[in-house]
């Protein structure tokens, strides 16, 4: 027996072994290092910009008051785009190896060109580069853009898709709003928010859990939908009296002692008001509970193999409405940001794609909140560094920034950056 | 106990006592309805009709967790496995350890498996992923969570069919195990050999129906027939063949899966004007993956298939139609129709863009709906309309919109897998007639099928196919016994001699034709 | 019909590849193709009265009235009714005949402003409708009719060429701007994979900033104004209006007759069609017929971006005349929805986008008139799509029988 089937086993064991033996090389991440490298050295370090870029880290009312830092735009552009030439011929030389790179590599590459670049880009007019707005900015916008990754990724990985995360957002920040208009609270806007996004979340389920409808569709409608509604009790009920409606609560900031007085991320992470800090739990609680908990590992199973669960007695549409239902109550607390959590009034969809954004940084994020978190930092980070840029009148066009988001996701999905991997069953409904 | 699918009796009446301890094998042929009633039993279907008795009380299951707390256990022949938890975690689901705020306490479930693991020497980590493990391995675990919610009767659903030989007989010494341990085991299988190798006792299924209970030390031959069945001799009448040159031939064809599996190997046969190659086998034995690479949705390692002296590997699917073969696939719903479209948007779907049916980009109607009308005759298709979708017909009539479609232009090679699959007695006929006749006409036909009747009734030639290889060509008026020998592994000549009968004549016109991989039959054992 | 919609057994590895969605999309397509008109009617019924219920509850005379209901109950609905009649009213007689006009002209120039509105929803709902009947989900409408406006814009100002010549090829640019911008998502879905719906959100938002991107870079807009807008279109570019000034339907109207009827032969008369087709229904069968799937889906998609381009380009060349960073509106957004009330068939597309367009129309009379929010035609709208794809949510409100399964189980 043994010896035919060796024989008939020899083609596939040789043809797997060779694969093992020569993996390609990875050759995507040098290329790109080695490209990003050279535009530093030529454009940032070479041509460069004369003058002098100040990176502003102080702001008023700093324990420690740090002086700016003051550098000429080209020596600073020169100095780190050799830098990132050594790592880009490292990541080169490791590739030839077929050794893979540490985490932290990209995390470094990135930061380092990004200050190579803002050098570049704060010379010429003599700018001032802001760290901590900047800084602080990021995390201000990438605040919405979280809850509503984490809103995704819940329901996702419950199998149901969500494209309404935006109108979840909208509905978050409406009702937000309003209940604190009217009750003159800011908290109560916080404790409505949930429900709004809950209550979309309740309609998605329903169609698509109930009949069927599939999700995409019910998503793209209920986004027109929630803009429709909201809208239309913006331009009848809210402008007709704002002073009792939609007037401006803000959440007070909430500075944490000791923590907040660390130099720039002590201001930007720990003197925040109360959703911050509620951002930071939930994207620390899932990160346990979805892959360390009975709950969620009840929620990959239905969302990966419904099948699966159900034999061993998990009530499959059940657990997906539940969960999709607590997805949409985490996007509406995001939603609330925008009004209650900026201390602005609500505008018409002034959610403006943002849950679109969410959605990149999930899938970015390859369905983990840790991933997501940072996806959705990294867009927050170029949004914000737009902004400052166009404060300070720099070559560089805001839109051009505010693509890249998008443009890297494209590549994601593509696969392009690694493997991209929904949960098998998402959006796929569940019938015995 | 009954189970009705619409108008499909999938279990009819079924009886089986399980003694507590023993391996009970339910042997039959795939569709004969093993896999449902065991499905009743656990709780995933309700059953229709009949009594579930579990120590002679008898017990309601309203789910898988029912069955799971009165003792039941199943390995389903999909598993039910998320492939991206680890092993631990696909053991605890469901049933999990927890430690405060419903944390799962995965040493505990770590534990469990490693404790259960090294019991049966399973060798499993709790920490490797579903799916990066071998069949095999993820068979075990699936066994690990049956035993670790305690089960005494354990449910194997077709356990070998994704399985090698050696994790087969892994799986054979895991069986008799728990067996000595005290649990009962059904298992659920088409392969006779392991029947005989490990089962107590047997029961064979055929159509829904119990035909019989066989002991282990029945012949394979006789467990063969009983699970086929007696010849239900469909008279099809066909004239001798006359065929021609071998202008089909297949030279060392492998072919591999996704999975590396040869799934194809070496396989080697010609098929010549005016005769019929039927290719008998067990399902799952590559004749789907032969008759697909012929056709081009899956393309060979090795190996060379030439049409009229002409080499057609690494053409398209459309060039192979073009050149004049008409393909019957086996998997009728999602491979031959769509559902949605009407009746004679069916019957040009692969020829749709050729005139006469189409002028350049322009479809013609007209043409069409006269051609449809015209098949719908000669087939003799029993239709309202032919714009209506053709999911409203029977399983009988869109297989003969099929053929009006393969069989409806001039062919240099017909292939048909299954063709009679899930149709009525009449149809059967029907399908058969127009076969033979194209054979007569001239066009060499290559005709897959696992049913031995449909074998008989055809064929002029039958090729048996084993674990991707050809076992041995033999003439059509091999004995069945022979054929099931063969269908299970056993080479032509020694299946031929097992079986000879003492006529010197016969046994000579069954001789076989070619003696490529002959050996291959060790392999099961 | 349950193969379906039941999850694929499960496989050790399964690579995010086209096969792997494909289970899921025909069952979207039997949801839209299969309920029936009066479903659609329905729906519309539903959505009109939810609407005006939110007319009501935001209307304070209406919640005054409210307040005194036990006391003067005849009060409450006489106000309820004529708030939402007056809304209604208003909405039909800025969508089709507005019978208060003083002359014939004003009184028949709504019924050709709902085809001037209806115009480039029709032919950006054909593109969504076709991607569809192909199983694919072409939610880039948005960014398609962005790109073929751009280019159907830039060409207008920035070329010199005689009339009807320069519409023709300025049209032809927004052509091929929608056909690139649906073909980056089709060629990356046939040779990786990559979901259809993210890639072509993601192109739509791509789109918005390159036309922000583009409107403030001189050398583009032809104008030295601060506004990120371009120059106003060479009266050669513009499509000619079809009645004399006031009115202001345009070519753009014409085309779109032609695009329905285009698509019509292209899925009902065509081998490409019946390509197209198979492909979405089964991919499976098409494959095993010898259709090249991954083929069909970049080219299902190269024609659905051309048919949103074009509704781009009728938007800049017939109505605008100018780009802005909002040209687009809602139209992308909307032409999903017109695509499935029209049930993705040709005509149905056509019907809806001229209703979508009356309700555009009119919301604008209905606002200025009697103060309801134009937004109100989004909620109609939206609720309008959610019922049709649920035709088992509209059959049990209004105690429908549920039709006779005509289909076999396999």
């Amino acid at each position: 027996m043994t010896a035919q089937n060796t024989t008939a086993a020899t083609p596939a064991a040789k043809t797997s072994a060779q694969s093992k033996a020569l993996t390609p090389i990875a050759w995507k991440f040098p290329i790109t290092y080695t490209i990003l490298a050279l535009v530093s050295l030529i454009f940032f370090g070479l041509i460069g910009r004369d003058g002098e870029t100040t990176f502003r880290i102080a702001t008023s009312g700093d324990l420690f008051a740090i002086p700016d830092v003051v550098v000429s735009s080209t020596v600073a552009g020169l100095i780190l785009s050799l830098i990132l030439v050594v790592m880009a011929a490292t990541s080169v030389y490791l590739a030839l190896k077929r050794i893979t790179l540490a985490a932290w590599f990209p995390m470094v590459f990135g930061i380092l060109f990004v200050v190579s670049f803002l050098a570049w880009a704060g010379g010429g007019s003599g700018g001032v580069i802001p760290l901590t707005t900047l800084l602080a900015g990021a995390l201000a916008l990438s605040v919405p853009l979280i809850f509503g990754a984490m809103c995704g990724l819940v329901g996702e990985r419950s199998g149901i898709i969500n494209i309404a995360i935006e109108g979840q957002l909208l509905a978050g920040a409406f009702l937000a709003a309003v209940v604190a208009s009217v009750v003159k609270n800011p908290y109560a806007g916080l404790l409505a928010a949930p429900i709004a996004g809950a209550l979309v979340a309740v309609i998605l389920t329903f169609f698509a859990v109930k009949y069927w409808v599939n999700q995409i569709i019910i998503g793209v409608v209920l986004n027109v939908l929630v803009v429709g509604v909201t809208s239309f009790l913006y331009s009848t009920v809210l402008t007709e009296d704002p002073e009792l409606w939609n007037a401006r609560q803000k959440l007070p900031d909430l500075p944490i002692p000791l923590l907040s007085d660390i130099p720039i991320l002590g201001r930007v992470l720990f003197d925040q008001n109360i959703l911050v800090y509620i951002m930071y739990v939930v994207v620390i609680a899932l990160q346990i509970f979805v892959f360390r908990s009975k709950w969620g590992l009840r929620m990959r199973a239905v969302g990966e193999h419904p099948k699966a669960a159900d034999t061993v007695g998990i009530k499959v549409n059940f657990t997906r409405v539940r969960n999709t239902l607590l997805a949409g109550a985490i996007a509406g607390l995001g939603g609330a940001f925008f009004t209650v959590g900026s201390g602005l009034a609500f505008g018409k969809e002034m959610s403006a794609g943002q849950g679109y954004i969410a959605l990149a940084a999930m899938i970015l994020g390859k369905w983990n909140p840790k991933g997501a978190l940072l996806a959705a930092l990294l867009f927050g980070f170029s949004k914000s560094l737009g902004n400052t840029l166009q404060s300070i009148g720099t070559p560089v066009a805001n839109e051009l920034l505010l693509m890249l988001p998008y443009i890297v996701t494209v590549l994601a999905v593509a696969g392009f950056v690694g493997r991209v991997r929904p949960p098998a069953s998402s959006g796929v409904p569940y019938v015995k | 106990m009954t189970k009705v699918f619409g108008s499909f009796v999938a279990n009819d009446h079924i009886d089986l006592t399980i003694e507590p301890g023993e391996i009970h094998a339910l042997l039959g042929e795939n569709g004969a309805g093993k896999s449902t009633m065991m499905n009743v039993l656990y709780g995933l279907y309700d059953a229709d009709g009949g009594d579930i008795l579990l120590d002679d009380k008898p017990v309601t299951f309203a789910g898988p967790g029912d069955a799971v707390a009165a003792g039941i256990g199943m390995v389903h022949q999909h598993f039910m496995l998320v492939p991206v938890f680890t092993v631990a975690e696909s053991v605890a689901l469901g049933y999990e350890p927890t430690k405060s705020v419903g944390l799962i306490d995965l040493a505990e479930a770590r534990k469990k498996v490693r404790e259960i693991s090294s019991r049966f020497n399973f060798h499993l980590d709790p920490d490797a992923r579903i799916e990066d493990l071998p069949v095999g391995a993820q068979q075990r675990v699936e066994i690990i969570k049956a035993l670790s919610r305690d089960a005494k009767i354990l449910i194997l659903d077709e356990p070998t069919a994704v399985l090698t030989p050696q994790e087969t007989d892994e799986l054979i010494s895991i069986m008799r195990q728990l067996k000595e341990q005290g649990t009962s085991i059904v298992f659920i299988t088409h392969k006779l050999r392991e029947v005989r190798a490990i089962a107590d006792s047997i029961t064979v299924i055929r159509r829904g129906k119990i035909v019989g209970e066989a002991s282990p030390e029945s012949t394979e031959a006789e467990l063969a027939s009983q699970m086929v069945g007696r010849a239900v001799s469909l008279t099809t009448e066909k004239d001798e063949a006359d065929p021609g040159d071998a202008t089909f031939q297949v030279r060392g064809l492998t072919v591999v899966d996704k999975a590396e599996n040869v799934v194809v190997d070496d396989v080697s046969f010609d098929v010549r004007r005016g005769e019929i190659l039927a290719v008998a086998g067990v399902q799952g034995n590559g004749q789907t993956e032969l008759a697909e690479t012929i056709i081009g949705l899956t393309q060979p390692r090795l190996g060379s298939i030439t049409l009229d002296g002409k080499n057609i590997v690494g053409q398209s699917v459309k060039d192979r139609l073009g050149s004049g073969i008409g393909f019957v696939p086996e998997d009728r719903s999602t491979d031959g129709i769509i559902a949605e479209f009407t009746i004679r948007e069916n019957m040009i779907l692969d020829v749709y863009d050729r005139p006469p049916y189409a002028k350049g980009l322009n479809l013609k109607p007209a043409v069409i709906n006269d051609e449809a009308k015209k098949k719908v005759e000669e087939f003799d298709i029993r239709l309202g309309s032919v714009v209506d979708p053709i999911a409203t017909l029977s399983g009988g009539n869109q297989q003969k919109v099929v053929l009006s479609r393969e069989l409806g232009r001039d062919l240099r090679l017909f292939i048909a897998s299954q063709p009679t699959r899930g149709l009525d007695v009449g149809s059967i006929e029907f399908v058969h007639k127009r076969v033979i006749a194209e054979r007569d006409a001239g066009t060499p036909c290559l005709i897959v099928s696992t049913e031995l009747d449909e074998v008989y009734g055809i064929a002029d030639r039958i090729a048996v196919m084993y674990s991707g290889r050809i076992v041995g060509v033999v003439g059509a008026d091999t004995s069945r016994e022979a054929l099931g020998l063969m269908m299970a592994g056993v080479p032509a000549d020694e299946a031929l001699a097992a079986t000879a009968a003492p006529d010197e004549n016969d046994a000579a016109t069954a001789a076989p034709e070619t003696n490529s991989a002959t050996t291959s039959a060790e392999e099961a054992k | 019909m349950t193969t379906d919609i039941s999850p694929a057994p499960p496989s050790p590895a399964p690579p995010p590849s086209a096969e792997a969605e494909e289970g899921k999309e025909p069952n979207l397509l039997r949801e839209i193709l299969s309920g029936s008109w009066l479903v659609s009617v329905l729906a519309i019924v539903v959505a009109l009265l939810l609407g005006g219920v939110l007319i009501a509850v935001s209307n304070a005379e209406v919640v005054e009235a409210a307040k005194h209901i036990f006391a003067a109950p005849g009060s409450f609905f006489s106000t309820l009714f004529s708030t939402v009649g007056d809304a209604y009213s208003a909405l039909f007689r800025g969508a089709v005949f507005d019978w208060n006009a003083r002359t014939t002209e004003r009184a028949i120039r709504p019924l050709t402003e709902s085809l001037v509105s209806g115009t480039p929803l029709i032919l950006t709902g054909l593109g969504i409708a076709l991607a569809f009947r192909s199983g694919l989900f072409n939610i880039g409408g948005q960014g398609q009719v962005i790109l073929g406006a751009t280019i159907a814009g830039f060409l207008g100002y920035a070329l010199d060429l005689p009339p009807v010549v320069h519409m023709l090829i300025a049209a032809i640019g927004g052509i091929i701007g929608g056909a690139i911008w649906a073909g980056i998502a089709g060629v990356l879905k046939a040779r990786t994979g990559a979901n259809e719906v993210i890639v072509t959100i993601m192109l739509n938002s791509i789109a918005g900033y390159l036309l922000g991107y583009l409107l403030k870079q001189g050398w583009f807009t032809h104008t030295t104004s601060a506004n990120p807008q371009s120059r106003v279109l060479d009266d050669s570019s513009q499509m000619f209006l079809l009645l004399p000034s006031p009115f202001r339907l345009h070519f753009g109207f014409i085309i779109a007759i032609l695009a329905t009827i285009f698509v019509w032969w292209l899925l009902e008369r065509s081998t490409i069609g019946f390509e197209f087709k198979a492909v979405g229904a089964n991919p499976h069968a098409a494959r095993t017929a010898g259709i090249s799937v991954s083929k069909v889906t970049i080219l299902v998609m190269i024609v659905a971006g051309a048919l949103a381009g074009l509704g781009g380009a009728a938007q800049v060349l017939g109505t605008e005349f100018k780009l802005t960073g909002g040209i687009s509106g809602s139209i992308g957004f909307d032409a999903i929805t017109v695509a499935l009330l029209g049930r993705s068939k040709p005509l149905g597309t056509f019907l809806a986008g001229l209703l979508f367009g009356a309700f555009k129309a009119g919301g604008y009379l209905m606002q200025s008139q009697t103060g309801t929010p134009i937004d109100i035609v989004l909620v109609v709208q939206s609720v309008i799509v959610l019922l049709i794809a649920a035709p088992p949510l509209v059959r049990s409100i209004f105690r429908l029988p549920t039709p006779a399964l005509k289909r076999k189980e396999a």
